[in-house]
């Protein structure tokens, strides 16, 4: 007979987290937080940092209604761990793109996107979607508030609020 | 160093022995497999011989990732005492040298070879030492024994290719979706995972820029374990997620911070010194969990069922050189 297995998913009203046991080491330079308890405790689509080496984050977003449209010099990659989220791409005239080419992290749009409708996606949990450079973006999320992870550059929305999202003893 | 002679010179001291196994030599270091075991031979700096033994099954295991990876980053460790250490064009083979005890004593023995060199050598080793029925990337429910005298080879098994997204798995000129008809069905721990697409709707046009993948399909498909491949990459931060099940074949020392964040299921990490192997921590991670393994740290994960992890790397190049010159922290953040 096949064993059969389940496979164990995280979501915003059911996670367990894990936890580190220290046997000679500070807890805290392991900065063990959970992306499901993360967004419980934050903002619509705050964009708050739970990964960083050097100059690249991850990001936890809690998905919740329509976001603000953003943009980014750089591709940036959004994975769903829970809900479903529609995310909207507009590819955008040249005087609303980020004027710093080298510029890192996404920064919100001043305005309306004004440019060519590039298209759609529906994603649901475990789907990961593209957010090409110097497109504008949008979330919108019509029922239940679902949970981002954002592949992306620190910028200036990024969130650092380590002491309380992670475990410090 | 002349690779090529010095290569030809190791390969041709290749013997084969009465179980039907061949020999190895790599500079100060011996090497030869028997129906449990692979042993490792090696002489002092003050001319002493010494030996170490590891099952072999769990050798070739972590032969497999030190040959699949190119060396990987920083140290792979087979077990507490042999290992390699990448320099991205030459390689450290060593044994005690990274065991608080045996460095002590003096019995330790580090040496460096160009990267071609050491990877012919273990490439012939693996191919040579793994029989028909034992496939060292699977998990031990899913593959045969090793053991025993020789008994045919796995070439196909132990050379499949990397997979590495340039910029997005699924995209044009890309790395493909994995499918039945590729040869990827679903491992039979994730039959409960959903494999439907993300809806896309692009205009005309867009059709290549309006892209999203099914990622937790894509995972579930994968055909090995504890191997990180790129998905998506955005300059050099690379997503590497793997399907992960028993134990991690090798205790890695990064030579840079790198970052857990688990999908699904649950992962136990064991975490020590990196230098000593001393232990320092036990890491528990559930579905959403997120922890730093500090530069300082070697780490070996436990996987009771096959699960999803995204092992998140820096790529940087000069990262390396950065942190041992003390400009990029051992620890990720300070809080």
């Amino acid at each position: 007979m096949t064993a059969t297995y389940q496979t164990r998913f995280g979501s915003l009203k059911d996670f367990e987290k894990g936890r580190v046991e220290p046997i000679d080491d500070d807890v805290k330079h392991y900065a063990m937080s959970n992306c499901f308890d993360i967004a419980s405790k934050s903002q619509p689509y705050e964009k708050v940092v739970f990964g960083q080496n050097q100059i690249y984050v991850l990001e936890t977003l809690r998905a919740e209604g329509a976001s603000p449209w953003f943009t980014c010099a750089h591709d940036e990659f959004a994975l769903v761990m829970d809900g479903t989220v529609e995310i909207h791409l507009v590819q955008l005239d040249a005087e609303q793109a980020v004027a710093d080419t080298e510029k890192n992290g996404a920064v919100l749009l001043e305005g309306e996107p004004q440019g060519k409708k590039m298209g759609w996606m529906k994603l649901t949990r475990g789907h990961q979607g593209m957010l090409p450079k110097n497109t504008a973006y949008q979330f919108r999320v019509a029922g239940d508030p679902g949970v981002l992870i954002m592949q992306t550059c620190k910028g200036d929305l990024s969130v650092e609020k380590w002491a309380e999202i992670c475990q410090t003893q | 160093m002349n690779a090529p002679a010095e290569l030809a010179r190791t390969m041709a001291n290749a013997s084969t022995d009465n179980l039907g196994y061949q020999q190895f030599q790599l500079g100060s270091f011996g090497f030869r497999r028997d129906e449990y075991f692979a042993h490792i031979t090696w002489t002092t700096r003050d001319g002493r011989p010494m030996s170490h033994t590891l099952d072999v099954g769990n050798y070739l295991r972590a032969l497999m990732r030190d040959v699949a990876w190119g060396f990987f980053y920083g140290w792979v460790n087979f077990d507490n005492v042999i290992g390699t250490v990448n320099h991205y064009k030459s390689v450290d083979m060593y044994a005690g040298s990274f065991n608080g005890t045996m460095k002590e004593a003096g019995v330790d023995m580090l040496e460096n070879f160009p990267t071609d060199q050491i990877r012919e050598v273990f490439e012939a080793m693996l191919d040579d030492w793994t029989n028909s029925t034992f496939d060292p990337f699977s998990a031990p429910q899913e593959t045969g024994s090793p053991y025993g005298r020789k008994n045919g080879n796995s070439t196909e098994k132990i050379t499949r290719a990397r997979e590495l997204a340039k910029r997005c798995v699924g995209l044009k000129g890309d790395l493909d979706l994995r499918s039945d008809q590729r040869g990827a069905p679903v491992n039979r721990a994730f039959l409960d995972v959903q494999q439907d697409q993300p809806e896309l709707h692009p205009e005309p046009g867009f059709e290549n820029e309006v892209h999203a993948f099914n990622l937790f399909g894509f995972l579930s498909r994968s055909q090995v374990t504890w191997n990180p491949s790129f998905t998506s990459v955005v300059k050099h931060s690379y997503m590497c997620p793997t399907t992960e099940e028993h134990i991690l074949p090798i205790i890695h020392g990064n030579d840079r911070v790198e970052w857990f964040f688990q999908m699904t299921d649950e992962i136990h990490w064991d975490c020590g010194d990196k230098n000593t192997g001393k232990p320092m921590a036990r890491v528990i991670m559930k579905a959403g969990d997120m922890a730093a393994m500090p530069a300082y740290c070697r780490h070996q994960g436990f996987s009771p069922k096959r699960s999803m992890l995204l092992v998140w790397e820096n790529g940087s190049p000069s990262l390396v050189y950065e942190i041992q010159k003390g400009e990029s922290p051992e620890i990720p953040v300070s809080f």
